[in-house]
């Protein structure tokens, strides 16, 4: 208990320091809207269902996009690594559009599918694949020949063996890049939300911002914030749950 | 003649080689082109919707013609590469002193494990507030996304360097600064790389949304502008133009890697990004 306060302490002093600093007058309240405030913009969003329905558009859209890019982008690196044409095609797009940044993918999709939910999860969909792509192929061709092999000799049909053997040997890696994948929808979904939308967490920060309700973006900024901090967390617990079969 | 012409070919694939790509690598990529200019030229989807490439290469011929190519080039690279050394040398000496000194450690360790996995980009409507739309609030905002895989990975790089290295050069005699040079800095310099490797590209994907939100000069404000007038070969020539300056960032960073770690038999291994 106590050590936890220690170690969070900063944390608390910041809090204080940013209470304080706007009050005193050491910075402006319109740049730095002092904390209670900003709490009690929060509780007002909440009350209002601003946020509830915001939040709700938000993570669907993330949710769903990260879903397809986890399913489809984990398939295609297992692929990659287990059938050589697939490999000969693919992996140099993949390394072509790798270093992409994903970001100059929002424009296209705006064109393509409008401002709505479609554009957003088509975003995250392809922004966040081939993190996952990468760690699926990287995983898959790690996985011992051996195991292979001796699958294959004990009468394991190929589909038998993709399955039980190579799957499960590109787990840690794929769910790694799943990880990343799980930071880049965030980032994707806010930013894509603060330029082209009409709702979610981003379209609700801007439309406060330009309004000059500054104490109730600081709330947004914040929740977005928590809610990414949160969703890493309980994914690395996920994680550790899902591989405990590993040594 | 035919020995010209196979020193021709040779000559080739050592270019296509140097680009990072194998021969079958071009291929497939070609073809990929091929069946692009394919399908936009079928009518199968609206030129509005997918313009052919060779209308996309004509307009990124006409920016550069221009002079509009290397304009809103050269001030996104400005932005995201200033930002990104901020990052660099701000990341390297926080984490240094993370390291080596328990009060920083105390201060700092909260706040990068919480901030780490948070989505930063959320605050960038309040670093306008801040700082307007200039630059520096673009630069800011790299600075604030890039800096934390630098400082994590200086952090555990430091931590990871053998105590008996450190016990050895005091005792021969090292003061702070020259340990600091001669044995901790190199000693962490492969996973320094490795997170300068990672805070690269988000460098450019946050420059790029900070120049679509605010737009203006830049290739993410050129771009945006290009979608709100509905223009999609403009759009269409962002992206390629970004695609193309991102993958020689990228490729330029991991040259760099590989010449500042010959001497480590990390050298061999593949870079992570």
């Amino acid at each position: 208990m106590k050590a936890a306060f220690i170690r969070y302490l900063p944390l608390v002093l910041l809090g204080l320091l940013w209470e304080i600093a706007p009050r005193v007058g050491l910075v402006s309240t319109l740049a730095l809207p002092p904390l209670s405030d900003v709490l009690k913009a929060w509780l007002r969003l909440l009350e209002g269902g601003d946020l509830w329905s915001n939040a709700a558009a938000s993570l669907y859209r993330a949710g769903a996009g990260l879903l397809l890019s986890i399913v489809i982008g984990g398939a295609l690196g297992i692929v990659m690594a287990w059938w050589r044409p697939v490999h000969v095609v693919m992996s140099p797009l993949v390394e072509l559009l790798y270093p992409m940044p994903k970001s100059a993918l929002i424009p296209v999709t705006a064109l393509w599918l409008g401002f709505g939910d479609g554009s957003k999860i088509l975003l995250i969909f392809l922004g966040c694949m081939l993190p996952v792509t990468l760690g699926a192929y990287n995983g898959a061709r790690g996985s011992d020949q051996a195991l292979v092999w001796s699958a294959r000799s004990m009468g394991a049909s190929r589909l038998r063996t993709l399955w039980d053997v190579v799957v499960p040997s590109a787990l840690p890696e794929l769910l790694n890049g799943a990880r990343t994948a799980l930071a880049l929808s965030f980032v994707l979904l806010v930013s894509s939300e603060l330029i082209v939308s009409r709702k979610g967490f981003g379209y609700l920060i801007g439309f406060l911002g330009e309004g000059g309700v500054y104490d109730a973006m600081f709330a947004v900024v914040l929740t977005v914030a928590f809610l990414g901090f949160v969703a890493d967390r309980i994914y690395q617990r996920l994680m550790k749950r899902v591989l405990q079969w590993q040594e | 003649m035919s020995r010209g012409a196979s020193n021709g070919a040779s000559a080739v694939r050592a270019l296509l080689g140097a680009l990072g790509l194998g021969m079958a690598g071009w291929i497939s990529i070609l073809v990929l082109v091929a069946a692009w200019e394919g399908v936009a030229r079928s009518g199968l989807v609206t030129p509005f919707m997918l313009p052919a490439p060779s209308v996309v290469l004509d307009r990124v011929w006409t920016d550069a013609a221009s002079g509009d190519l290397l304009n809103n080039l050269g001030l996104t690279l400005y932005r995201a590469l200033t930002g990104f050394a901020i990052a660099a040398a701000g990341g390297i000496a926080l984490g240094v002193l993370i390291a080596r000194n328990r009060a920083v450690r105390w201060f700092f360790d909260p706040l990068i494990s919480i901030g780490f996995p948070m989505p930063k980009i959320a605050f960038l409507p309040i670093v306008v507030l801040w700082f307007g739309f200039h630059d520096v609030s673009k630069i800011t905002m790299v600075v604030f996304d890039a800096i934390f895989p630098v400082v994590t990975a200086t952090i555990a790089g430091t931590q990871a360097i053998e105590r008996e290295l450190l016990w050895s050069a005091r005792n021969l005699g090292a003061n702070e600064r020259q340990l600091l040079r001669e044995i901790v800095l190199p000693a962490a310099l492969p996973q320094i790389l490795t997170g300068l490797q990672v805070a690269l590209p988000i460098a450019l994907i946050v420059c790029i949304v900070a120049e679509m939100t605010m737009g203006g000069v830049g290739l993410g404000g050129a771009m945006i502008t290009a979608a709100r007038f509905a223009d999609s070969p403009g759009v269409f020539a962002g992206i390629t133009e970004i695609a193309v300056a991102g993958y020689c960032i990228v490729k330029g960073m991991e040259r760099l890697r590989r010449r500042l770690l010959v001497w480590h038999q990390e050298a061999l291994a593949p870079p992570t990004v």
